[in-house]
């Protein structure tokens, strides 16, 4: 056979290319007038005009603008850099770690308002802020059961917030219904301000039959279509470009929302941030990517994360709006995260926030982190510094919040938690069937016969498997579906 | 480097009749590239994609065709078109009756290396056809993004070759192909289709060659496709862009140029999941998809010469969840069954045919199942005409297997 037959005349190189004229490419333009000024599609101006005409993409739209370029300017034109001066002096860039990118905070850690220039009304926001320390406590709490539950072997694996409490719980405050949320997994702040019950949180961590998830995912990996939250996944950082995908699917509709995503500093190491900003700057995408910046990715400290400073020194290269936040003062990370909102959805393009903060708890149930920092480093920030004490300052300076009512917070909530945590661990599992469904939209005639292959096993070595947790039992191995 | 190579594929791709005065006569020049036909062939013959039995050369053999819906066939509505200019009408069809859809990836604003995309921007404008920063896993991401955000969103990706699409694959296996599965129902990027161009091309060496579909035939929640000429490539476009589960569809680059076919103009769909007998038959099956699909035709041409053997011939056209009842059916009335092909053979999508067929026609079956594949080697540049299924190797595994 020949493998080449159709192209063989061709394969002679051509000295001209038509270049498709209906879309003007940027580059090829470009490098035609300052290459070969001769080539008949751009023709040098007549001597006496001092511009050239040029034309650079204008990021977003997909379209072209037009550049002038003026002869014996300082400085030319290069496609890839449109506003670069000429130097004669050698010197690379580095930035300077004296000068790092300051991090913004509305109260200090007393609870004192340190920032009089905040715009917010706070005696307007107190019902908003009861819920958010609400939620902050909430999740505390929930995260001491559930993580005492995973220990005692009742569920198989948790991950708790502590410390981070005020990034998810802020920032779900400054957010509209209508916003898309893409979480990485220690944001359980954010649903819990969204109005995920307690049943929801713990019927997908017991894998129960009314989780979200269907028993699908390990414990902490919740989703909700109601509030807008995106189901979690456990490869790192891959939400990024779908929050940018999800951006982008908002403005052609109209809507006015953004998509938010968060993640923590480890995983922005990943290619899926690099892809996601670049891409959400390019096509002019309302997403707010927030880093939750704590310190460490499971065992490695930042210094082996990054050698820049920090997170947010990267958004700038991107040509994105970047601020960074103290993560542990609510206050700040919501007012950065409303404005972040507003930025995003007006000017139609994403916004990067850094959250600093400490995680105070291990990593995951599976990690003991005192194999690799101090005891006494983590037990220096608890005392230190904590976006749940700081919010409950901030309350008892006016007067909003006492030691009786925390009290009885506290009590109410452990006293929820626990008649939910017994409910869902009596509740039944998914029916086996759950197994096939929802790979496909339908199950396909493969997995129907896989179904048939399970029902035949059961029947036969019914007894070797735990049949009775199962909703339906054996008799639910074939999808109604 | 890969820039450089997708321009020259490009310019190769394009014919040309104007031939530059300072290059001598090919004719006269050693090749150093590909193959050429050795003088005494006899089986290794070039491709006859213009006589081929397997392309509609007419209209009415077009229309004929019993899968196209009846408004299409007796509306009598068709052109001649070749696989790239299909695909552009398919693409064409999608974004005008679908108002959700987008159309992006690497170059596809201007029209795409292989000229699929022409026109679309001028069409349907930036926000709806654009290019995307150079990054597989960012274009797969964003598309999941986009498709998961409405149930009714349409993303349709453009991977430039099959050998890019690797960055992504985390994306597609571990995202795209599990949202479903993991929101339960209650979220899914069923909107998303990733095209790309792949198998051999005569010189593509090792990045502008390669058949990548098994290592997504092996991830439940995907489906793959390839299909083998114009019509199939518009109808089974349309339904996979149309599918609410995320499809690989792979389109054969050689092909892009090659295969014309009357094509029709309107709007219609090919069956997914569903395979096509092109040749009835009854000594041997043989099963391919894609570019070899007209290397298995020669083949099955010199075994009812050479051999007077009656072979039948199945496209199998979706590769993933492929249709078992059509092969095994053929098989059990064939009793003999080879597959065909380009990618390596170890862990190819041969090796889950032939298990299958042993494990449901073992009673039917009188000889081994074959395989011609390609061998397990990266496709090296001047080694192509060794390393992909001809005719002469397709030949020979009919041969064994009918001797057997």
């Amino acid at each position: 056979m020949s493998f080449a037959a159709p192209f063989r005349r061709s394969l002679i190189p051509r000295t001209t290319r038509k270049i498709a004229s209906r879309y003007p490419c940027s580059k090829r333009r470009c490098f035609a007038s300052v290459t070969s000024p001769t080539t008949p599609e751009a023709p040098r101006e007549p001597e006496g005009t001092r511009e050239v005409p040029m034309t650079v993409g204008d990021g977003g739209s997909g379209t072209v603008r037009p550049v002038r370029q003026r002869h014996g300017s300082d400085r030319l034109v290069f496609p890839g850099a449109v506003n670069s001066k000429f130097t004669n002096r050698l010197r690379f860039r580095m930035s300077d770690p004296n000068e790092a990118i300051e991090t913004y905070r509305v109260m200090d850690t007393e609870g004192q308002i340190v920032d009089e220039t905040h715009g917010l009304d706070f005696e307007s926001l107190k019902e908003q802020t009861l819920k958010m320390y609400n939620s902050m406590v909430t999740i505390s709490i929930m995260d001491q059961i559930m993580y005492d539950s995973q220990r005692q072997g009742r569920i198989s694996f948790y991950i708790v917030n502590a410390g981070e409490e005020g990034i998810a719980v802020g920032s779900a405050a400054a957010l509209s219904e209508q916003d898309v949320i893409y979480a990485q997994y220690r944001e359980a702040g954010v649903l819990m301000y969204r109005g995920f019950t307690l049943e929801e949180f713990m019927s997908q961590c017991f894998s129960n039959k009314k989780d979200n998830g269907q028993g699908r995912n390990m414990p902490i990996h919740y989703g909700s279509r109601r509030l807008n939250f995106h189901p979690i996944s456990s490869p790192l950082a891959t939400q990024l470009p779908h929050a940018a995908g999800a951006g982008y699917a908002l403005k052609l509709e109209g809507t006015p929302a953004c998509a938010v995503t968060y993640f923590g500093e480890g995983a922005a190491s990943e290619g899926d941030f690099h892809a996601a900003l670049n891409i959400a700057a390019t096509r002019g995408c309302p997403t707010v990517f927030i880093c939750r910046n704590n310190g460490y990715a499971i065992s490695t400290p930042t210094l082996e994360q990054y050698k820049g400073d920090g997170i947010a020194s990267r958004g700038v290269g991107y040509g994105i709006d970047t601020i960074r936040v103290d993560g542990n003062d609510a206050w700040a990370v919501y007012k950065v995260t409303k404005e972040a909102r507003e930025i995003a959805i007006a000017q139609k393009k994403p916004v990067l926030i850094e959250a600093m903060s400490y995680r105070v708890s291990h990593h995951s149930t599976s990690d003991d982190s005192f194999a690799y920092r101090a005891r006494v480093e983590v037990e220096d920030w608890k005392r230190r510094d904590n976006p749940i004490t700081r919010m409950r300052k901030f309350m008892e300076l006016r007067n909003w919040w006492d030691q009786e009512k925390d009290t009885q917070l506290r009590t109410q909530a452990r006293k929820d938690l626990l008649k939910a945590f017994n409910a869902a661990e009596r509740e039944k599992k998914p029916a086996i069937s759950r197994l096939w469904e929802d790979v496909y939209d339908k199950p396909t005639k493969d997995q129907w016969a896989q179904m048939e292959e399970m029902k035949d096993i059961l029947e036969r070595y019914g007894e070797e498997y735990d049949l009775d947790m199962y909703d339906g039992g054996k008799g639910g191995v074939v999808s109604k579906k | 480097m890969r820039r450089k190579a997708i321009s020259l594929l490009c310019r190769v791709s394009r014919p040309s009749t104007v031939q530059h005065p300072l290059v001598a006569p090919i004719a006269s020049l050693p090749r150093y590239y590909s193959s050429h036909v050795p003088p005494n062939a006899k089986l290794n013959q070039p491709i006859q994609y213009n006589t081929s039995t397997y392309l509609s050369h007419t209209a009415a053999a077009t229309l004929a065709n019993p899968e196209l819906p009846s408004s299409i066939r007796t509306s009598g509505n068709t052109n001649r078109q070749n696989l790239y200019q299909s695909i552009n009408s398919a693409l064409s069809t999608a974004l005008s009756t679908d108002e959700r859809a987008i159309l992006f990836g690497e170059d596809v604003a201007f029209g795409g290396v292989f000229r699929c995309s022409t026109n679309l921007l001028d069409k349907f404008g930036p926000d709806r056809v654009f290019n995307t920063p150079l990054n597989e896993l960012g274009i797969i991401g964003f598309g999941i993004g986009y498709a998961a955000h409405h149930e009714s969103n349409t993303a349709i990706a453009e991977i430039q070759f099959g050998d890019y699409v690797f960055p992504a694959f985390d994306q597609i296996v571990n995202e795209a192909a599990k949202y479903r599965y993991r929101g339960a129902g209650e979220f899914s990027c069923g909107g998303l289709t990733i095209r790309m161009p792949v198998m051999g091309v005569g010189h593509g060496a090792l990045y502008h060659s390669q058949s990548p579909e098994a290592f997504f035939c092996h991830v439940p929640g995907l489906k793959v496709v390839v299909p083998r000429g114009p019509v199939q490539a518009k109808g089974l476009l349309l339904a996979s862009i149309r599918e609410r589960n995320p499809v690989i569809f792979m389109e054969p680059k050689i092909l892009y140029r090659a295969a014309v076919e009357e094509v029709p103009v309107d709007d219609y769909e090919l069956p997914l999941e569903k395979a096509e007998v092109l040749a009835k038959g009854s000594d041997a099956t043989v099963i391919s998809y894609g570019t070899t699909m007209y290397t298995v035709e020669l083949a099955a041409k010199a075994a009812k010469e050479m051999l007077g053997a009656s072979v039948e011939v199945i496209d199998l056209r979706t590769i993933y969840p492929w249709d078992k009842e059509t092969i095994f059916e053929s098989v059990k009335k064939t009793g003999r069954c080879v597959i065909v092909h380009e990618a390596s053979k170890s862990g190819g999508v041969g090796g889950e045919i032939a298990a299958c067929v042993q494990e449901e026609c073992f009673l039917r079956l009188e000889a081994p199942v074959g395989r011609v594949a390609g061998f397990d080697a990266p496709m090296g540049l001047i080694f192509e005409q060794f390393n992909l299924p001809d005719v002469a190797r397709i030949f020979d595994a009919i041969k064994k297997t009918l001797d057997y």
